[in-house]
């Protein structure tokens, strides 16, 4: 699924450049689940910043299925993460003034679906998620674990090849955030998904069938 | 998932939407009554224009005074002079009776050649045109004491010296006369679709025929008749002659006088005035309104003496609160159009703007869910254009208020447009006698009316309003738009991480 070839990334700052990355060089196989842990500063959010196709590399490659991502104009990384890649947000990053299906509703919106195509997978998505009551909600009037249900609607009801998820627990107590995993984990198992996490919680960490440590920019294989 | 994003977009921010609505909309509705008065204000001043030079008049010839003296072409004319022999007059008791009228191109006045005319109509573009040669009748009627016959048998007349007991008319040994003015405008009886006839309506007799070419007959303005008593019918003394007058005619505008106190034939008048092959003014229609500039430059050149003067041009001929109303309009009102509504269209994108900063992380993980920066920028553009369309939607409607309100008062503006007329009355007495006193002689007004402002409602006010609506809403837009576009997904989450 993913190549990473001498991966580098490098941000510029006032007080000189600093490496985020270093050229990491890393293979993440389709239906993998991999967990991604390392200190703050780390490189973590950078690295899933690569892989999501949000971040083009100082130097270095990101293969994705074959196509090298960093060689790609930007409407085309727009289309690959509009078909190919899921993501999922510690803060779940719903739009406040639109209701549970509509937010779902907003990851169908650039494949230029129909309107009553987009509704009907927007409902089988939140009915996945066990929140088929809360579609006309609006993320102030539900609870943190919910949102997050519904940002994994979001993320899955396009049907991606990748589920990248960002601290997808971070927000959440520890019932939720186990009720949050078993969900991803069955979502991972029946779609044949390559899910990607990165997150500080151990706990978390060892439900993957890999963990990779990043510090300091450089990624080493944890057992 | 466009429209769904955006209404609720603009309903769950009411606050940013009304703010940015109601500048639109007070900006737009000042714009809709600013640019209403203006046309008002116009219309009044062709309606002013119209009863001075007709309706359909593009330009207009006449020729500025060169230098005085009298005779030559475009010297500007001299006062009338009233010379009576010893014989003249009627004598009884003591006084003598003496009446005497001439017709004269006025005071300050200038004609001249009617080539002029041949000159216009020859040009291309011209539709039509008319010549015409205005007029001052000044009447000397009054009475005055006999002359007296010194020792040498001179005569000294106005001396008023009594003797034996005769008195002048006023009891006292003076004298006493009129001096009545009123103007004649001379006019092509063909009736040409140009000139100072076209603003007119018959009230009563007829119109001029082709075979008035050269007779004595005239038309009254009814304001001129009914202060002379005078109808269709009655004759009337003009620079000494005899004339019938056969019809009185209005301004077709309830507000205005027509241009002139009597109309005669253009023929009739040259011969009267001794102005042979002479005119005043040569009226031009062009053949289309873009014409206009065109044949003002031509007849320039083929006329380099004459002044060749459009409709915008002769606007500044109107004086009056109507004047000071356009002038206040031009100035004043365009510039607080201006800076309300450079305003609001600053506080649209500022707002706009602020508002994409404020949804940084909305924006972000709409773009890492897949959305393209065009449809991102469609969507920021797509709320401001509907915010300025609101806010356009309640300024025309407040625009129309403050447009019926205005009308509904409807404030009187005086107008007055000058021309070429005179009218005065003089009366002297004493002993002197020769207080002849042309007080108000000077070159006055010949159209002068009180005009209540009336705003047209135009779909050219509405449309620029709308227009002004989405304008404003779009640079908002592209603004906003402009911003959300640079914003770069993986930065956009980060910022707010």
């Amino acid at each position: 699924m993913y190549e990473l070839s001498e991966l580098t990334k490098k941000y510029e700052t006032k007080r000189g450049p600093i490496s985020a990355l270093n050229k990491v060089t890393l293979s993440i196989p389709t239906g993998q689940m991999v967990a991604i842990q390392g200190p703050t500063g780390g490189g973590k959010s950078t690295l899933l910043q690569m892989l999501g196709a949000l971040e083009r590399p100082t130097s270095g490659t990101v293969t994705l299925g074959g196509e090298e991502l960093s060689a790609m104009p930007d409407s085309r990384l727009a289309e690959i993460r509009a078909r190919t890649i899921g993501f999922v947000f510690q803060g779940f990053n719903l739009i406040p003034t639109l209701t549970a299906q509509e937010n779902v509703e907003t990851a169908l919106a650039p494949l230029g679906l129909s309107n009553s195509d987009r509704r009907l997978r927007a409902r089988a998505a939140l009915e996945k998620v066990g929140l088929g009551e809360r579609l006309t909600h609006h993320p102030a009037e539900l609870s943190g674990g919910q949102q997050q249900r519904v940002a994994i609607a979001r993320a899955l009801v396009k049907e991606p090849k990748v589920l990248l998820a960002d601290e997808p627990t971070g927000n959440l107590d520890e019932q939720t955030r186990d009720e949050i995993m078993e969900l991803l984990e069955g979502l991972w198992r029946d779609e044949g998904l390559t899910l990607i996490i990165v997150t500080h919680d151990s706990a978390v960490a060892k439900r993957a069938e890999r963990r990779l440590y990043l510090k300091h920019g450089s990624v080493t294989e944890k057992k | 998932m466009f429209g769904t994003y955006l209404y609720r977009e603009l309903s769950n921010r009411r606050k940013q939407t009304a703010i940015i609505a109601a500048g639109m909309a007070l900006a737009i509705a000042l714009v809709m009554i600013v640019n209403g008065v203006a046309a008002g204000v116009r219309d009044a001043q062709a309606t002013v224009l119209a009863s001075v030079y007709g309706v359909g008049t593009d330009i207009t010839v006449t020729q500025e005074p060169i230098q005085p003296g009298g005779g030559e072409e475009g010297a500007p004319q001299e006062g009338p002079r009233f010379e009576f022999g010893a014989e003249d007059g009627d004598t009884a008791n003591g006084t003598t009776a003496l009446s005497q009228s001439s017709l004269t191109s006025g005071i300050g006045s200038s004609t001249f050649d009617a080539d002029a005319l041949t000159t216009a109509l020859s040009l291309d573009s011209v539709a039509a045109a008319t010549a015409t040669l205005a007029l001052s009748n000044v009447s000397f009627s009054g009475e005055v004491a006999a002359p007296t016959t010194t020792d040498t048998g001179e005569t000294a007349p106005g001396e008023g010296t009594q003797q034996g007991g005769r008195g002048g008319p006023d009891g006292a040994g003076g004298s006493a006369f009129n001096v009545d003015t009123f103007t004649v405008t001379g006019i092509d009886v063909a009736g040409e679709s140009v000139g100072p006839l076209t603003s007119v309506e018959l009230v009563d007799g007829r119109a001029f025929e082709s075979s008035d070419s050269d007779a004595n007959v005239v038309i009254l303005d009814t304001s001129y008749a009914t202060t002379s008593s005078l109808t269709v019918g009655d004759s009337l003394e003009i620079g000494g002659e005899e004339f019938e007058v056969i019809g009185t005619v209005t301004s077709t505008s309830a507000d205005a006088t027509t241009a002139s106190n009597t109309y005669i034939p253009l023929d009739t008048a040259q011969r009267v005035a001794d102005l042979e092959n002479q005119i005043s003014t040569v009226y031009v229609q062009a053949a289309s309104s873009t014409d206009i500039a065109a044949v003002q430059t031509a007849l320039q050149t083929e006329l380099p003496d004459a002044s060749v003067k459009t409709q915008e041009d002769l606007a500044s001929s109107v004086s009056g609160s109507l004047s000071t109303a356009s002038d206040l309009v031009g100035k004043l009102g365009t510039w607080l159009s201006i800076i309300v509504l450079a305003a609001a269209f600053l506080i649209s994108v500022l707002l706009t703007t602020s508002g994409v900063a404020r949804r940084t992380r909305e924006f972000g993980t709409l773009k890492a869910i897949g959305w393209s920066n065009g449809a991102v920028v469609r969507q920021v553009a797509g709320e401001s254009l509907v915010q300025g369309a609101i806010g356009g939607v309640i300024g025309v409607a407040i625009g129309l208020l403050g447009i019926l309100a205005i009308n509904i008062a409807a404030p009187v503006l005086s107008a007055s447009a000058t021309a070429t007329a005179t009218t005065g009355q003089g009366a002297g007495a004493g002993g002197g006698g020769g207080g002849n006193r042309f007080g108000d002689a000077a070159t006055t007004a010949a159209a002068t009316t009180d005009i209540a402002l009336q705003i047209p409602v135009t779909f050219g006010i509405i449309g620029i309003a709308v227009a002004l609506a989405i304008l404003g809403g779009l640079i908002a837009g592209a603004f906003g738009g402009w911003r959300a576009a640079r914003l770069r997904p993986a930065e956009a989450l980060r910022s707010v991480a």
